[in-house]
């Protein structure tokens, strides 16, 4: 085993037996940002498609072909 | 902002969604949201209610952020000051460059959207709006001269323009009669809450007015100011835009407006502080009283004015003969 994988192992699994990673608190914040995120990008698609139908009307075949 | 120093703290405490919102000052989008709605819907185009809605839209997001531009660019004033210590950025809940981000993302956003779905004189208008506030009162007014207010203010008066420019493609002069009652409105306005906040400015070496000149010289200036922009608040009665009520409430009010200027005028307001007021930003200091009446009337009649014009609209009110020709409405 190298050096580095003995580092490894020792972040992966510390002397108290918990993992490395983010704590509760950070969990969630994480979690809520990324919900808010999905949300707006969602909600701007969705906006993207109505405007786009709204301003096209019938006029959508009303070109050449 | 490049004297940003230790003063804003470093908090271990991850960022929440709620801390990106508090970015793009909520209460000052909503204030904004009013006044471009009004501008929209007294501009008497029809217009399909979707398109409506996303114009208001991106004028919300682009106010958003040109406040998340402000408060990355100003992070160090507001950890001086006791009103904005407790902003995501100043607070450490939220880098500054995460604030910038946000604020260029969302700045690009919105004027794209808005050229797109709307027109490109409302993209263009809504562009200089954000410019105007991050880049001219931000960065260069706010810190350079007592006038900051004043000048800066036409950000916080262009949203009815940019809603009557994306309902017709045009900004004609009732467009801009809105715009002026904003701006006329904005220093007595700001100067009546900075009489009594003073010291907090004059901390963060922020120039407001009662810091560089006094607040005798504060008092006369709002004084004059409203001595301006009450008649100012008429002249919508005389080009179409207002009705009968919109000139009774317009009057009544102006009157009220100049009382209250009057009495801070008189007043000792900002005059000397109370080292026993260390509680909220509206906590009021002896003396302060009349300040502090003429800070909430304001709030309460350029309300009033703008819900009238906006109801007078949405009912069909007839307005008052045109003595002004040239409106556009």
């Amino acid at each position: 085993m190298s050096e580095r994988d003995d580092d490894l192992e020792a972040t992966e699994h510390p002397q108290d037996g918990a993992p490395i990673g983010p704590d509760p608190e950070e969990f969630r914040a994480r979690r809520g940002r990324n919900i808010a995120i999905a949300i707006g990008l969602v909600v701007f698609a969705v906006l993207v498609f109505l405007v786009t139908v709204v301003r096209l009307g019938a006029n959508v075949l009303d070109r050449p072909f | 902002m490049a004297t940003m120093t230790s003063a804003i703290t470093t908090s271990r405490a991850p960022a929440r969604w709620q801390d990106y919102v508090q970015l793009l000052k909520p209460r000052v989008m909503s204030l904004v949201v009013f006044t471009a709605l009004t501008g929209l819907v007294c501009a008497g185009q029809p217009i399909h209610p979707l398109l409506g809605a996303v114009a208001v839209l991106c004028i919300a997001v682009g106010a958003g952020a040109s406040g998340a531009l402000n408060m990355w660019y100003d992070a160090d004033i507001d950890a001086r000051m006791r009103r904005t210590r407790g902003r995501p950025v100043p607070a450490g809940r939220v880098q500054g460059a995460d604030a910038l981000g946000l604020g260029v993302t969302l700045s690009l956003l919105s004027v794209m959207f808005m050229g797109v779905a709307l027109n490109w004189l409302a993209a263009g208008l809504l562009a200089f709006t954000i410019f105007f506030y991050a880049v001219v009162y931000t960065m260069w007014l706010k810190r350079w001269t007592a006038q900051n207010i004043v000048i800066g203010g036409l950000a916080g008066a262009l949203p009815p323009v940019i809603g009557w420019a994306a309902a017709t493609g045009s900004v004609p002069l009732n467009a801009w009669l809105l715009c002026a009652i904003i701006f006329m409105w904005t220093p007595p306005h700001f100067w009546a809450l900075s009489l009594y906040t003073s010291e907090d400015y004059e901390k963060a070496g922020v120039p407001m007015m009662p810091v560089v000149a006094g607040a005798a010289s504060t008092r006369r200036q709002i004084f004059i100011y409203s001595l301006l922009f009450t008649p100012l608040c008429l002249v919508p009665a005389a080009t179409g835009l207002g009705g009968a009520v919109y000139l009774g409430v317009a009057g009544l009010g102006g009157l009220i407006f100049l009382v209250l200027a009057w009495k801070v005028r008189r007043s000792r307001a900002g005059d000397s502080a109370d080292p026993r007021n260390d509680g909220r930003l509206y906590d009021v200091k002896a003396g302060a009283k009349d300040a502090r009446n003429l800070f909430a009337f304001s709030i309460l009649y350029l309300t009033l004015l703008f819900a009238t014009l906006l109801a007078e609209k949405l009912l069909g009110l007839p307005g008052l003969p045109v003595l002004i020709a040239g409106g556009g409405a």
